[in-house]
């Protein structure tokens, strides 16, 4: 078992499909909650090979694209103080904010550099003790507790000049504004799998019970999105609404308790400004009081100025599935992933990005 | 930025473990999973192992989906 390859078998494939096509009836609108899920559904040409019935939109599961500008804008006002060196995730560094990107404040000599995990950020802190480290926290609930764990860990080594900027966000406040908005008529919900990974399959049983809502945990080889379809298709023709598992290996129903321990250590919850979404209470994470001493957003006074938007740019809409990239006037014109406007044409797993180079243009 | 990738856990010492990435090894932490034991499949995410694989319910899974082929080629 090597956990990949077994899951892109094309037998199998045929054998799901097979399966969709005979069980499908209805005209139904299913949303991939998460970038990674839209990356997955595109590589491998799946719109192309599923029922006309079934459409396929992408929602607001991408980390950096939901950042606000005004987070942004605080990151990069991080960025140009002296003796400050900005830790990021690779997605960040070219994010257009309100007045540049975290790359133009480098080129203009800020110290940023990218990472890929929070461990590569405490070593930086430890190798240069002269400079105020500032990790940008970034991520859901899959990403998260590793930076709660890097903050447990400067903590028990002592390590002074090692800060974050939480921008963390959790799923299920953004979902229930997403289902409470009624702008987009779903019918069944493809949960994010390594966000579930770390809460369980226990969030979704809300919205599959509250709402009504199909709901099923996918990995992201794609016979996991396939078979994840098909469970979509299988309660939704038979009338059931439950938080079911395909992504079995990874996700449980309890989740993993002990990371979720570690986050709630260092984190609680806050009220975070989403784009496309605007403040959704509960929906953030900041520093608990104990840890108030690694909080960049507490220990260090920038003013970012106001925050302004890009003209024209979509990503909001297209964040909460009611615009498909093509149908932004920018995309492909203006807007490139070399000369990108908004968030969702540079994060990897931005919607924009990915129908950009998957040729998603084609399709409407 | 949520990608996980499955890795085979080679050895252990305190939190902290190499793993084999498809070849590649790696230094990860186990802060976040410290019930994992040599030998098991972890998810990586971000230097952390986030999650253990379950074999089980992958060769289940695997099982399933076969089953769902087979019924159709036998209607
Ligand atoms: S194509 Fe560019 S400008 Fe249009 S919504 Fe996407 S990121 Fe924004």
């Amino acid at each position: 078992m090597k956990y990949v390859t077994e899951f892109r078998s094309s037998d199998l494939a045929k054998g799901l499909l097979e399966r969709i096509h005979a069980t499908s009836r209805r005209r139904i609108r299913l949303m991939e909650f998460c970038g990674g899920h839209t990356v997955t559904v595109f590589r491998y040409g799946i719109r192309k090979v599923l029922p006309d019935s079934i459409e396929m939109v992408s929602g607001p599961g991408c980390p950096v694209c939901v950042t606000a500008n005004s987070d942004l804008d605080r990151a990069i006002a991080l960025a140009r103080l002296p003796r400050v060196t900005i830790a990021t995730f690779g997605d960040m560094f070219k994010v257009p904010g309100s007045r540049g990107s975290l790359q133009e404040a480098h080129a203009e000599g800020a110290d940023v550099r990218m990472v890929y995990s929070p461990l590569d950020a405490l070593r930086i802190s430890r190798e240069n003790r002269d400079r105020m480290v500032i990790f940008l926290g970034i991520g859901f609930e899959t990403t998260a507790p590793t930076v709660a764990a890097s903050v447990l860990q400067a903590e028990q080594e002592g390590l002074e000049n090692y800060f974050v900027l939480s921008m963390h966000k959790i799923c299920p406040p953004a979902l229930r504004a997403l289902a409470d908005s009624g702008e987009v008529r779903l019918n069944g919900l493809i949960c994010p799998g390594h966000v579930s990974a770390i809460t369980g399959s226990q969030a979704w049983v809300p919205f599959a019970k509250d709402y009504g809502l199909p709901c099923v945990v996918s990995g992201f080889e794609p016979l996991d999105v396939l078979q994840t379809v098909w469970m979509l298709v299988k309660q939704i023709e038979e009338g059931r609404s439950e938080a079911e598992i395909a992504y079995r290996r990874g996700v449980t129903f309890e989740g993993n308790t002990h990371a979720r321990r570690v986050m709630a250590e260092v984190f609680e919850t806050c009220e975070a400004d989403w784009r496309g979404f605007g403040k959704i209470p509960g929906s953030g994470l900041k520093l608990s009081a104990r840890f108030e001493r690694f909080d960049a957003q507490e220990v260090f006074d920038v003013d970012p100025g106001p925050a302004v938007e890009s003209v024209g740019c979509q990503c909001g809409a297209v964040l909460r599935g009611v615009v498909s990239p093509p149908e932004c006037p920018l995309f492909r014109k203006m807007c490139t992933p070399e000369d990108p406007v908004g968030p969702c044409m540079v994060s990897s797993e931005g919607s924009c990005s990915t129908w950009y180079q998957f040729g998603g243009d084609l399709e409407s | 930025m949520c990608l996980a990738i499955p890795a085979k856990v080679l050895s252990i010492e305190q939190m902290s473990a190499v793993v084999d990435m498809g070849g590649v090894r790696r230094e990860v932490s186990l802060m976040l999973t410290p019930e994992t034991a040599v030998g098991d499949y972890v998810l990586l995410h971000c230097g952390y192992a986030i999650q253990r694989l379950d074999e089980d319910e992958a060769l289940e899974t695997l099982r399933i989906m076969q089953d769902s082929g087979l019924l159709e080629e036998s209607r």
